[in-house]
């Protein structure tokens, strides 16, 4: 099993680094041809405008959509949850994979002083200490999306079947255990 | 379930976000706009670029918290804003305002002649600059949350950045050679707490992200100082003091992700008009110079 990370901007070093102490085979990604070679995709967290500019500017994005929607796996942390939206309230809604039947609004929970750490209760994974950068909240959930985690009532970690999303940053956490959930859907098909 | 705001995991987690990106100065809401569109992942709130802060000479401050605002107002991306080397008063008023970082810059007249910011005070991340190892540990133990080059802002002259950068990796390497003996030796000898060279020897790395600025003024610019492995680009003059600045800005950004393909670095550097007029850093004189500001 080989996973991507996008490489285009943000933290995807984080990514790599802990799929890497799984023992997986895992290398950043930056160019359409490279999205051949991998079995599952995380895009990272970081600036959702600057990635979906380069995104649609390399070509990946219509390649990406295109597999995303018949089975390829994608888990999308915070930016990569922007991008994996089918709807964006109040933001301009081009450039983007729109993929998961989620509405998603950006920079939700405030601006940075609003960045916060809180604990979660995971559905099979248990507690988890979560991280939230200028987070985007989940403000409507479609019926084949599944909510595996909340946080004040709001859905922080949903999936809909190969996509998974989650608005917080578990790559930051020191934590692989929903990097492991992702590797088994993964490793699933 | 309780909420934790303000913790160094989230102040040094938003720098994490913005690397393998663009930070640009910008002077108003459209040129705000402009680099959000060009994929810059965060704006650096000013009065006035650099270049005009060097040539008008006198005292540079903080700028109007309106102009700040408006900028806030324009884009979704963070928006960060200069504070005078230890003015902590004006670090409140950023932070009152809600910024998303305060770069406690020598690009703006000091404050204070002996001390910088207690950091620690605040929820807001503060980034910082440094010439090398020492004054990065210097800064980080007083909270900075992100640390960039000086270099040698206003000029278009990367030369100071490089110098920075390259002095910077250089005592990496001694630091992660050096036994636990040595380290104490070395904190004494440079000025640096030994807390922090003992993190950085620990994680081979400094422990906060490190970005270049300081004269960057084209693609080629932002491809070597990424090569040379800081983490991102700060561009403070070079893109809106440039003939074409939309171009350029995206250029820039192409560069900073496609820093080690040159095809690519060599067809985005095509045609961009006329770079930012620049001056050779060597040919200003110590009184000139705004790295030496804040040790």
């Amino acid at each position: 099993m080989r996973i991507g990370v996008l490489g285009l901007q943000g933290d995807f070093r984080e990514h790599l680094t802990v799929l890497r102490s799984l023992g997986i085979d895992a290398r950043d990604v930056r160019t359409k041809e490279q999205l051949d070679e991998i079995d599952g995709l995380i895009i990272p967290g970081g600036e959702s405008t600057t990635m979906a500019y380069l995104l649609e500017r390399t070509g990946m994005l219509s390649v990406l959509r295109e597999r995303g929607a018949q089975g390829f796996p994608i888990y999308g942390t915070c930016a990569g949850m922007i991008l994996l939206a089918r709807e964006l309230k109040d933001s301009s809604p081009e450039n983007r994979l729109a993929l998961m039947d989620i509405t998603v609004k950006r920079n939700a929970y405030g601006r940075q002083l609003e960045s916060f750490e809180a604990d979660l209760q995971i559905k099979n994974i248990g507690e988890f200490h979560a991280i939230f950068i200028r987070a985007p909240k989940v403000v409507r959930v479609g019926p084949a999306v599944e909510i595996l985690a909340e946080h004040e009532g709001t859905p922080v970690l949903v999936r809909q079947k190969n996509l998974l999303a989650s608005s917080f940053h578990p790559e930051l956490s020191s934590d692989p255990r929903v990097h492991q959930y992702f590797l088994e859907i993964v490793a699933r098909g | 379930m309780e909420r934790l705001t303000g913790t160094f995991k989230v102040k040094s987690g938003l720098a994490e976000m913005l690397k393998g990106g663009v930070i640009m100065d910008v002077v108003n809401a459209e040129q705000a706009k402009i680099a959000e569109k060009a994929g810059a992942v965060a704006v650096m709130a000013l009065e006035r670029v650099p270049a005009d802060i060097r040539a008008a000479g006198g005292v540079a401050r903080m700028a109007d918290p309106k102009k700040i605002k408006e900028i806030m107002d324009a884009v979704t991306i963070p928006v960060m804003a200069k504070c005078r080397i230890g003015h902590f008063a004006e670090a409140q008023i950023l932070e009152a305002l809600g910024v998303d970082y305060i770069d406690e810059s020598e690009v703006l007249t000091p404050a204070d002649p002996e001390h910088h910011i207690d950091k620690w005070q605040f929820k807001v991340p503060f980034v910082c600059g440094a010439r090398d190892l020492p004054e990065a540990c210097r800064r980080i133990a007083e909270g900075a949350a992100m640390i960039r080059t000086k270099g040698e802002a206003g000029t278009g002259d990367v030369s100071q950045a490089v110098r920075h950068m390259r002095l910077m990796n250089k005592q990496i390497r001694i630091v992660r050679q050096a036994s636990d003996e040595e380290l104490v030796s070395l904190g004494k000898e440079w000025g640096a707490p030994v807390e922090v060279l003992r993190l950085i020897k620990e994680l081979g790395r400094l422990p906060v992200v490190n970005f270049a600025a300081g004269g960057i003024a084209t693609p080629a610019d932002a491809a070597l100082m990424m090569q040379l492995g800081c983490d991102g680009i700060f561009v403070g003059s070079g893109i809106f003091k440039s003939e074409d600045p939309e171009k350029r800005a995206r250029a820039i950004v192409m560069a900073t992700t496609y820093y080690n393909d040159p095809k690519v670095l060599a067809e985005i550097s095509e045609d961009l008009g006329e770079p930012m007029p620049s001056i050779s850093a060597i040919h200003l004189s110590e009184r000139e110079l705004l790295q030496v500001r804040g040790n």
